[in-house]
């Protein structure tokens, strides 16, 4: 298995073992254009898919490549915030810019996407030992997107999972309700603007200065980030 | 009986029979909710137990029992009042006849019936009823599940029981429990008129039969589906509390001392012991008789304790199918086994 | 608008949030509400069961009593902050929690720790499954009405635990691994207490074999109840001893290589065909004593030199996003961790936990059983709450 450091892009670094690289023609062979990008890094074979495909490509994964094992299904929102700002109860304050100057790709990650949430789907082979991420974009404000109950029954609860914590809607779905939550919550809450109180009232403990270890200088006097003995 | 020496009236002998079980019945519990409940169990999970109230915690039962009864007594708002109050009542009354007819000595008896043995067991039938008045009466699901699973099991290991008996029975050729204590003792083996021999030997299958339906009679595991506690809290007592549970609790544990008396009196030679002729006052006789019934019924009820405490549940269905494709074959093979027996050494 | 079961059951479960009430939907059976107070729970999890006298023919669990947003406050804490949080997920085998996540991290930063601290990254992981599942050799007994096994378990697991206690500092919750390597060495006189500990769990699993595996009554309640076939299994992400029970030859310890020392070892993996509760209890009992084979494998060949990589005094995660699993005691865990490369947390932390696919398989698995086999299966299964609902 393929295991080098994470290079940045979407770019293979490393030459693709022969297993992965099977898997990958034959997605392609059945999805053709409906599969936009992929990237073998990691041991793993990511694919991100035209949402269009989503069933399909899982429904291919399964049938056809041995990919029957549902490891998880999950959701994330690729929307930049600010969380070293303190917003002290100031609903009006403006989110200032993203911290840091990552590089453009960094924002949705490896192979790429192009709305705010995206699903990513993991499957694996156990006999084969060979793990498969699918990706699909979804959408900016009401993402939406086939459900996979019907091929892997496992789905039911990771799906309900994100509806609940993103607000994607899984068309196909039996009954899409709360899992965690209490049946009267509002919001999605892991979505980047749902705020979280704590964080409101107080800011983010990485800006104390904390004491390096002994010997070395301490940590303190730059732009307030911790030691690696950030036991707190 | 002995008091007829003191001349005392009727009543006052009928008083103090009366009062003399309704002391037995409490002190009889408490003795084996202590050694065995409390020191037993903890002995064997390696930890002490109560250790505080008195020594040893010898006094932690007093406690409970102060515990108890200084309770709110509850009737939820559903319940059927006089049902659910009568219920443990019931049970108790039950366990208060067995008592009856159990012999701690050659004249200790509260009242030497000639039917003794049957009219235990009869008595000890009407738990029973008891058990589905509480599971009924309680307006909870948990209870009405655990209610009906009780009756299911003690119907179904009564018949073992019975048939288990009924080969001691015609070993000592009489129901009466003194009789069958005198045949114990003055049993001939192969002809030779030694110091008797306690039925647990000849009815050695009978025996067993007869410990294995105690522990179902007495609901303890393997047995205790109707007070499964990690499924139905505590099936049909769940809604009891105060007062009404202790007399669940002290019913059980006073049963299972009434059974183990009986399993003592049938096949362990109950009272008797080599020599007991032979002492001449007859109230040490009786006294000495009520210490050793005391130990074997000890005996026989650590048994029971420790299978309790080791083994996990059945399931009611394969509960059923143990006594009524099991038990109960091997209980009237050993029947004609003993009858066949009976018959061919006779005399 | 009709009405769907699913819309019936979730205005109920909305009625009843916290109460161990019954209630009646009209529909046939009986429905009964275990939990979420419950004994035969290992926590608060609730389960509404549709009941035909005493069979199930309609089972939901209702999780989230315990959950407490691990992957939002992931997202605010720093990448040594997490590992605090991480530990209690599972709070059994708690240590076995940070180390895929900061596996994860150091593949981020293309660090890699020294030989020494990935062999007792192992071996302390080995002793979390060990803690971990002592534990539910012996409360599986209790569920099924055995009271004394589980006293044994708590007993020797303490012996593990002390061991714990004295490398990490914490018995339940050790946080541990830093980011590069652990904190601190072992300390002196460690290994030979170990070895005396490891001793006295292989004669507590064969206690445990002769009370419990062996025994005819557990062996009647648990044979048959509760198959899971190995397809439905897979699709459910059923992991662990629980999808090794059913047949299917899958360990990640030996499949797939995040840098433990499991490759230097000699153990092997057991599976059983019957996927019954009785073969879940089996599997499991067989592999804490290869657990036990394993720790004093590494206690022997450990590497000396350095704890500890040099990590940079301030921890900043280049971007990128990764993906590392590990077999953790309860079945497969795995952290997809996203980094924007900020000086701040993760920017997205997916922790995918064994429990919550374990027990997604319960509606599935408990239609036509009876109540008392509910009881089986769930212990068999062996979820903890916190890693359900995380």
């Amino acid at each position: 298995m393929s295991s080098e450091a994470e290079a940045p892009g979407g770019v293979e670094a490393a030459p693709v073992d022969q297993p992965s690289q099977a898997l990958v023609d034959r997605l392609r062979g059945a999805l053709g254009d409906g599969m936009l990008a992929h990237e073998v890094t990691g041991g793993d074979v990511w694919v991100r898919v035209a949402p269009e495909r989503w069933y399909d490509a899982v429904g291919t994964a399964k049938a056809q490549l041995g990919l029957t094992y549902f490891c998880f299904l999950s959701a994330i929102d690729w929307m930049q915030v600010d969380l070293t700002a303190t917003k002290l109860w100031d609903p009006d304050a403006e989110p200032s810019e993203p911290p840091g100057d990552g590089p453009g790709h960094w924002r949705t990650g490896i192979a790429g996407g192009d709305t705010r949430f995206q699903v990513m789907c993991r499957l694996y082979d156990v006999e084969g030992h060979l793990g498969l991420t699918l990706k699909a974009d979804c959408g900016d404000e009401n993402p939406r997107l086939a459900s996979v109950v019907g091929l892997f029954r496992g789905a039911d609860w990771h799906e309900r999972e994100a509806w609940e914590m993103y607000g994607i809607e899984f068309e196909g779905h039996p009954g899409l309700r709360h899992l965690y939550l209490p049946t009267e919550f509002e919001g999605h809450p892991l979505r980047k603007d749902f705020p979280l109180l704590a964080r409101e009232v107080k800011p983010w403990p990485g800006l104390v200065n904390v004491e390096g270890l002994p010997g070395e200088p301490d940590a303190g006097a730059e732009d307030g980030a911790v030691s690696e003995d950030a036991d707190a | 009986m002995m008091l007829a020496a003191l001349n005392l009236p009727y009543w006052a002998q009928t008083l103090f029979r009366v009062g003399a079980v309704l002391v037995v019945i409490p002190v009889g519990a408490l003795v084996l909710v202590y050694f065995y409940l409390f020191k037993m169990v903890s002995y064997l999970q390696s930890r002490l137990g109560p250790m505080e109230a008195g020594p040893y915690g010898s006094l932690q039962p007093i406690a409970e029992f102060v515990k108890f009864i200084q309770k709110e007594d509850i009737f939820p708002t559903a319940v059927d009042r006089f049902v659910f109050g009568a219920a443990p009542f019931v049970i108790l009354m039950s366990t208060f006849l067995v008592y009856v007819v159990i012999p701690a000595g050659p004249t200790a008896v509260i009242e030497n019936l000639d039917t003794g043995i049957f009219f235990a067991l009869a008595v000890s039938s009407l738990s029973v009823i008891g058990v589905l008045m509480a599971g009924w009466a309680s307006a909870n699901k948990y209870s009405l599940m655990g209610g009906l699973r009780a009756a299911g099991q003690l119907i179904a290991y009564e018949l073992p029981l019975f048939l288990a008996v009924v080969g001691v029975v015609m070993q000592a050729g009489s129901l009466s429990l003194q009789r069958i204590v005198y045949a114990q003792a003055t049993f001939k083996v192969f002809g030779y008129n030694s110091h008797g021999l306690p039925f647990v030997i000849p009815q050695v299958v009978g025996f067993g039969l007869f410990v294995i339906s105690a522990q179902a009679e007495l609901t303890q595991t393997p047995f205790d589906m109707p007070v499964a506690e990690s499924e139905l809290v505590a099936g049909y007592m769940t809604e009891y509390s105060g007062v009404r549970f202790l007399l669940f609790f002290m019913a059980e544990f006073a049963t299972a001392f009434a059974l183990a008396g009986i399993g003592a009196t049938l096949f362990l030679g109950g009272w008797y012991f080599p020599g007991v002729f032979h002492i001449h006052p007859s109230w040490v006789r009786d006294v000495l008789g009520g210490g050793v019934l005391f130990a074997k019924l000890m005996v026989l009820a650590f048994v029971i304790f420790w299978v309790r405490f080791t083994f996990p549940r059945l399931r009611e269905d394969q509960l059923q199918a143990f006594a009524w494709k099991i038990l109960i074959p091997v209980a009237l093979l050993n029947i004609t086994v003993t009858g066949v027996l009976k018959v061919a050494f006779h005399g | 608008m009709s009405i769907t079961e699913h819309a019936k059951a979730a205005y109920v479960a909305g009625q009843s949030a916290d109460a161990r009430i019954n209630f009646e939907i009209e529909a046939e059976g009986m429905t009964l509400n275990m939990g979420p107070q419950h004994p035969a729970t290992h926590g608060t999890l609730r389960i509404l069961v549709r009941l035909d006298g005493e069979q199930v023919i309609w089972a939901e669990p209702i999780c989230g009593y315990m959950h407490r947003g691990y992957e939002k406050l992931c997202e605010v804490r720093d990448y040594a902050q997490v590992t605090t949080l991480v530990n209690r997920i599972d709070w059994l085998g708690s240590f076995a929690n940070e180390v895929p996540f900061v596996l994860a991290a150091e593949r981020l930063m293309g660090i890699e720790a020294p030989p020494r601290a990935q062999w007792i990254r192992t071996l302390l992981f080995e002793m979390a499954r060990i803690a971990n599942v002592s534990l539910f050799l012996g409360e599986m007994g209790a569920q099924l009405g055995a009271l004394t096994p589980v006293f044994y378990a708590f007993r020797d697991r303490e012996y593990v635990l002390n061991m714990i206690e004295a490398v990490t500092g914490g018995r339940f919750h050790p946080n541990f691994d830093r980011i590069g390597g652990l904190k601190d060495d072992l300390p002196k006189g460690w290994i030979e207490e170990t070895k005396g500990a490891m001793a006295r769990l292989r004669e507590f699993c064969d206690e445990m074999e002769t009370l419990l595996a062996d025994n005819r009554i557990f062996q009647e309640r648990c044979r048959g109840v509760g198959v899971i076939p190995r397809e439905v299994g897979l699709e459910y992400g059923v992991s662990g001893a629980n999808i090794r029970a059913s047949g299917v030859d899958w360990d990640l310890r030996r499949d797939s290589d995040v840098g433990l020392a499991y490759k230097h070892l000699d153990w092997r993996v057991w599976t059983h065909p019957d996927g019954d509760s009785f073969a879940r209890y089996w599997v499991r009992l067989q592999e804490t004593r290869e657990a036990i084979g394993m720790v004093e494998q590494l206690v022997d060949g450990l590497p000396s030199g350095p704890i500890r990589a040099k990590t940079p005094a301030r921890i900043r995660v280049p971007a990128g996003e990764v993906w590392v699993q590990t077999e953790n005691p309860l079945g497969e865990m795995g952290y997809y961790v996203v980094s924007d490369g900020s000086p701040g947390g993760p920017f997205r932390c997916k922790i995918r936990t064994p429990s919550f696919s374990n027990v997604s398989i319960v509606p599935w698995l408990l239609q036509g059983t009876y109540v008392p086999d509910v009881i089986t299966i769930l212990a068999s299964l062996y979820f903890i709450l916190g890693d359900i609902d995380r």
